[in-house]
C-alpha cells in the first residue's frame, strides 16, 4: 500500500488558520482550548491519527439530505441535471432488511478503507491514501483512466464528465479527473469537522460523529467501545474508516 | 523445400490507394470523435459514473488481446520449430505491433486526460496491475520489435529463435496482466475470478489468428500472389481448436460461476437476461456463443470445405465479431450487473443507482473511435508490406510444403 505523507504547507489557507492555532499554544504541544488540536502548516500528517466517521442509521432520519447538501456546498460540487453522470460525494440510501423488513437510512461515501482497491488499481499513484488513513486523489497525476471506479466496492467516486466552473479554493475538481469525498481534508487538517458531520448536528439528528480512531479517548472510540460499528462490505476485509450502527 | 523470397507489395494500385484512403477516413473521423468527447467531457458518451469503460475500451482490449495473439504464427515457427510457419512470421510478428497500437490509442484517446500520456509513463505505482500492463505494452513493442528486426536482417537471423521467445514469453505475460485487469476486481462479482488470465490469453489465440488469416488472405489476393491450400488447410484447423478452447474456457468459466451460490445472480443476469440483463443475455447467446464459436467451428470443420477459401474468411469474421460481443458481454455487462454494496438488503431509495442494472448506449463518437483503433492497425500493415520485406513472393503449397509435391507426384 502506498501511502504519501503530505506536507500542507503550501496550502495557503491552512497556513493561516494553523498560524492562528500556534500562537494559542503555552509551550510545543501543550495547547489552550479544544480548537488548538490543529497541527501547525508546516507539520506533516502523522501516522499517530487516523480519521474516522461512525454513523447511527437510527438517528438518521429518511429524507434529511443535510449532510448531501453541506458536502456539496462545501466542495462546490454541483449537478448540472444529468443523474448518470453528476458527481455525488456522498449519497443517501433508504434500505430495507430482506429477512426482517427493517427500513434505516444511511449516508454513503467513501469508506477511507485502510487497504484501499482504488489506491492499488490506480496506475500513477494518483489515488493515494493519506498516513492518518484519509483517501484523496491527487488531481495532477490522474489520468482519468476511471481504473479506480472499476475497483471501487461502495460506488464512491465520480468521473468528471464536463468542464467545471466556479470551483472552490480549497476542493481543486478538473474534467477528466476521477473525486471522491476528501473528508474535508481543508477542515481536518485545521482542527475542524467535516461538513456533513456539522451539518447532521445541526439538524440535531447527531448520527455521525467524527474523530480520531487511534486515540481512545475520543468520542468516536469511545461510542464505538461501547456500542461497536459494522464496516459495509467487511467481508471484503477492507478495514473502513467509516463505521455504521444498525445496519 | 524451396528458397523462399520475401518482398513488398508494389502498393501504388488504385485499389491500394483506395484502401489506404478508407482506413484514413476511418481513422480522421475516430480522431475527431476524440477531440469531441475531451472538449465537451464524457458525458456526451453513453459512460458515465456508473459504466465507467465503454465501447471504446471493448474495442481496446480486443485489439489488445488480438495483438498478442497475432504473434501466435511467428512463434510456432521460431519457438516450436515448426518450417512450414516461417515464412508466414513476418506477417504475424508486424500485425501484432500494429495492433497493439491501435489499441493503445483508442485507451489512450478514451483518457480523461490524454494529454497526460506522459505522466502514466513517468509515474508508477507497481502495485496496480494497470501500470504493470504499461511496461508490458511497452516491452511488447520492444521485444516483438527486435524479434522482427532479427528475422528480416539477414546478419541477425541467427538470433531470431531466442529474440523469438522471448517475445512468446513475454505476450503470454502481457495477456495475462490484460486479464488481471479484470480478474484482479474484487469488488464485482463478473469479474473476480483469477481465470480471467489464461481465458485471455486463449482468447487471443483465436481472435488473433482470425485477423491474421483476414489479413493474409486479403494481402495476397489483392496482390495477386499465390496463397495455396496448404497454408488454407493448417490455418484453417489451427483456428478450430483455437475457438473450441476459447468455449471450453467459456463453458468452465460459467460453470464456475454457478458453482458458487453468490454468484448466481449475476449468471442469470448475462444467462438468462434477468433484472434488465437481456442485451448481455442476447449479446451472449447469439453474438459470443452462436455467431462467434459454433457457427465458425461449424464453418471450420464442416465435411469437404477444408480447402474452402470462402467459408474460412466467413468463420474468421464471425470469430472476430464473436469476439466483440464476449468483450462486450464481459466489460459492460460486468459494469452493468448491480454492485453488490448492501448484502441482505434492498434499495429502496438512492440518488446513485444503487442496486439497479445500469444503462449504456454507445454513441457514434464511441464507435468510431473504437473502429479508428482497427483501422490505424490496418494501415499500419498496409504501409509495411509496402515498405518492408514482409510477405513471401508466393506461398504456393510445394514452397511452403516440401511433402505436399512428394504427395502429388
Amino acid at each position: 500500500m502506498k501511502e504519501i505523507t503530505v506536507n500542507i504547507s503550501r496550502r495557503h489557507f491552512f497556513e493561516k488558520s494553523a498560524t492562528a492555532v500556534a500562537g494559542l499554544s503555552i509551550a510545543p504541544g501543550v495547547f489552550l482550548t479544544q480548537v488548538a488540536q490543529a497541527k501547525p502548516a508546516e507539520q506533516a500528517v502523522t501516522a499517530d491519527k487516523r480519521w474516522g466517521m461512525l454513523i447511527d442509521t437510527g438517528k438518521c432520519a429518511s429524507g434529511c439530505t443535510s449532510c448531501v447538501d453541506a458536502c456539496h456546498e462545501e466542495n462546490g460540487v454541483t449537478s448540472h441535471g444529468r443523474p448518470e453522470t453528476d458527481a455525488q460525494w456522498i449519497r443517501k440510501v433508504k434500505l430495507r432488511d430482506k429477512a426482517t423488513n427493517h427500513v434505516i437510512s444511511l449516508p454513503m461515501m467513501c469508506q477511507h478503507c485502510e487497504t484501499a482497491p482504488c489506491v492499488d488499481v490506480c496506475p500513477t499513484g494518483a489515488s493515494f491514501k493519506r498516513v492518518d488513513g484519509i483517501v484523496l486523489v491527487d488531481k495532477h497525476i490522474c489520468i482519468g483512466c476511471r481504473y479506480c471506479m472499476m475497483a471501487c466496492p461502495y460506488k464512491a467516486r465520480s468521473f468528471i464528465h464536463e468542464t467545471i466552473t466556479d470551483q472552490v479554493e480549497y476542493a481543486p475538481r478538473g474534467k477528466g479527473t476521477v473525486e471522491s469525498c476528501t473528508m474535508c481534508v481543508q477542515r481536518v487538517d485545521v482542527g475542524g469537522t467535516p461538513a456533513c458531520v456539522e451539518a447532521c448536528n445541526k439538524a440535531e439528528h447527531g448520527a455521525m460523529i467524527f474523530g480520531d480512531l487511534k486515540d481512545p479517548n475520543s468520542a468516536i472510540s469511545q461510542e464505538l467501545e461501547k456500542h461497536g460499528g459494522k464496516q459495509i462490505r467487511a467481508d471484503l476485509k477492507l478495514n473502513t474508516g467509516v463505521r455504521y450502527q444498525g445496519i | 523445400m524451396k528458397t523462399i523470397r520475401l518482398k513488398e507489395i508494389e502498393g501504388n494500385s488504385v485499389g491500394y490507394l483506395g484502401l489506404l484512403a478508407l482506413l484514413g477516413a476511418f481513422v480522421l473521423a475516430g480522431l475527431g470523435s476524440a477531440y469531441y468527447m475531451e472538449h465537451h467531457g464524457h458525458w456526451v458518451t453513453g459512460m458515465n459514473n456508473q459504466i465507467v469503460w465503454g465501447l471504446p475500451h471493448v474495442f481496446a482490449v480486443f485489439l489488445i488481446v488480438a495483438a498478442s495473439g497475432a504473434l501466435n504464427i511467428a512463434s510456432i515457427s521460431s519457438v516450436f520449430d515448426k518450417k512450414f510457419y516461417k515464412p508466414l512470421a513476418p506477417l504475424s510478428a508486424m500485425l501484432s505491433l500494429a495492433l497493439l497500437i491501435g489499441g493503445l490509442m483508442i485507451l489512450v484517446l478514451d483518457l480523461g486526460h490524454p494529454d497526460r500520456l506522459i505522466v502514466a509513463m513517468t509515474y508508477y505505482n507497481f502495485k496496480s496491475i494497470f501500470a504493470w500492463n504499461m511496461i508490458l505494452y511497452n516491452g511488447f513493442f520492444l521485444f516483438t520489435g527486435v524479434y522482427l528486426w532479427f528475422m528480416l536482417d539477414r546478419n541477425m537471423k541467427g538470433y531470431t529463435k531466442y529474440a523469438g521467445f522471448a517475445a512468446f514469453i513475454w505476450r503470454l505475460i502481457l495477456t495475462t496482466g490484460t486479464g488481471a485487469i479484470f480478474g484482479f476486481i474484487v469488488a464485482r462479482t463478473g469479474y473476480n475470478m483469477a481465470m480471467l488470465a489464461p481465458m485471455f490469453i486463449i482468447m487471443s489465440f483465436a481472435f488473433g489468428l482470425a485477423i491474421y488469416i483476414l489479413v493474409l488472405m486479403a494481402a495476397y489476393k489483392w496482390t495477386d500472389r499465390v496463397l495455396g491450400d496448404a497454408v488454407i488447410v493448417k490455418l484453417r484447423k489451427l483456428l478450430g481448436v483455437f475457438v473450441a478452447a476459447v468455449l471450453y474456457f467459456v463453458v468452465v468459466y460459467h460453470l464456475t460461476n454457478l458453482y458458487m451460490t453468490n454468484h448466481h445472480d449475476y449468471e442469470a443476469f448475462i444467462l438468462l437476461g434477468t433484472d434488465g440483463g437481456e442485451n448481455y443475455s442476447r449479446m451472449f447467446w447469439i453474438g459470443q456463443i452462436a455467431l462467434g464459436s459454433l457457427i465458425p467451428l461449424a464453418l471450420i470443420f464442416a465435411p469437404g470445405a477444408s480447402k474452402c477459401r470462402m467459408t474460412l474468411s466467413a468463420a474468421s469474421i464471425l470469430v472476430i465479431l464473436g469476439g466483440l460481443a464476449q468483450m462486450y458481454t464481459l466489460i459492460i455487462g460486468g459494469q452493468a450487473f448491480p454492485l453488490e454494496i448492501f448484502p441482505g438488503m434492498e434499495v429502496l431509495e438512492t440518488t446513485f443507482f444503487d442496486g439497479v442494472t445500469a444503462q449504456y448506449m454507445p454513441t457514434l463518437a464511441e464507435t468510431m473511435l473504437g473502429l479508428s483503433g482497427i483501422a490505424v492497425a490496418l494501415i499500419i500493415v498496409a504501409l509495411s508490406v509496402k515498405v518492408l520485406n514482409l510477405l513471401p513472393e508466393t506461398l504456393d503449397d510445394t514452397t511452403v510444403d516440401p511433402h505436399h509435391k512428394a504427395d502429388q507426384a
